[in-house]
């Protein structure tokens, strides 16, 4: 018999990470907030180190029409799209590489809306990467979760999250 | 042309873990068949149904975004530098604020 256990296992962040989640949605509610999870693979788990923030090109639509054009503009927008602002991200990566650090994955909030993630999650998602999503409802942090692209992009599936009070140190340090 | 591609994150599962492959090609759409003549799992992730380029997938030539350049016919030289550059998006389902009910 085979058994079919999927590595990493876990995606492993701490309590700060989750509050600094849910401050960056509670501050740019009504609007999505998004952003990058920057750490390690240790095989076993995806370890958080860092948060970074990341500006929502939403928020300047003809930009982010340019980068990436919407399929119905007038149902969509800040409010319930994000767009990581290239610039910053590549820029983002080569500083943590530096550090030894990956983008593991990504977070953003569903403001109103449940941490399940929407088709249009589905359609623009990578392999291998997290995607936390953290529902803000209201101004206030609710829900949260995180979720692996299938490898053939039919859907996401759940991965576990462990919240932990503190990390031990990285092995390779 | 011999050229280098470089390969994000998400995508080195697909390549023995490697962060860039040597390959050759006239045009950046070559270069790009032969990387996934070379490693096919890649393809459903740079590609849709139709075989186009997915919307969310930037190509760069040495820090140039293709898309001001001749897009994928764009010609290569020699050691030019191929970068897939994803872009991260996504959001919410839309149109529930329409079945929203008072509590
Ligand atoms: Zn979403």
């Amino acid at each position: 018999m085979e058994l079919f256990i999927k590595y990493p296992m876990a995606l492993q962040l701490t309590r700060a990470h989750l509050e600094a989640i849910a401050d960056h949605g509670a501050r740019d509610y009504p609007s999505e907030c998004c952003g990058v999870l920057l750490g390690n693979d240790t095989g076993l788990l995806k370890q958080v180190r860092e948060l970074a923030a990341i500006r929502n090109l939403r928020q300047d639509q003809a930009l982010a029409e340019e980068l990436l054009p919407l399929a119905q503009p007038e149902l969509e927008s800040e409010r319930n799209r994000f767009l990581m602002d290239p610039g910053e991200l590549r820029r983002i990566e080569a500083e943590g590489r530096r550090r030894g650090l990956d983008i593991i994955g990504y977070y953003h909030s569903h403001p109103d809306h449940s941490a399940q993630p929407s088709e249009y999650d589905r359609e623009h998602a990578w392999p291998w990467v997290s995607y936390v999503i953290m529902k803000i409802e209201a101004g206030r942090a609710g829900d949260y979760a995180s979720w692996v692209l299938a490898e053939d992009r039919s859907r996401f599936e759940s991965e576990p999250i462990d919240v932990v009070d503190v990390q031990a140190a990285p092995e390779s340090a | 042309m011999a050229v280098k591609v470089i390969i994000p994150t998400p995508l080195r599962q697909y390549t023995d873990k490697r962060d860039s492959i040597e390959t050759t090609g006239a045009t950046v759409a070559e270069a790009l068949a032969g990387l996934t003549t070379q490693y096919s799992a890649l393809r459903r992730h740079l590609y849709n149904e139709e075989g186009k380029l997915r919307s969310f997938v930037n190509i760069y030539l040495n820090d140039e975004d293709i898309r001001y350049l001749q897009k994928d016919k764009t010609p290569l030289n020699d050691n030019d530098v191929i970068s897939i550059v994803p872009s991260i998006a996504g959001g919410a389902a839309f149109g529930y604020r329409a079945i929203e009910f008072p509590a």
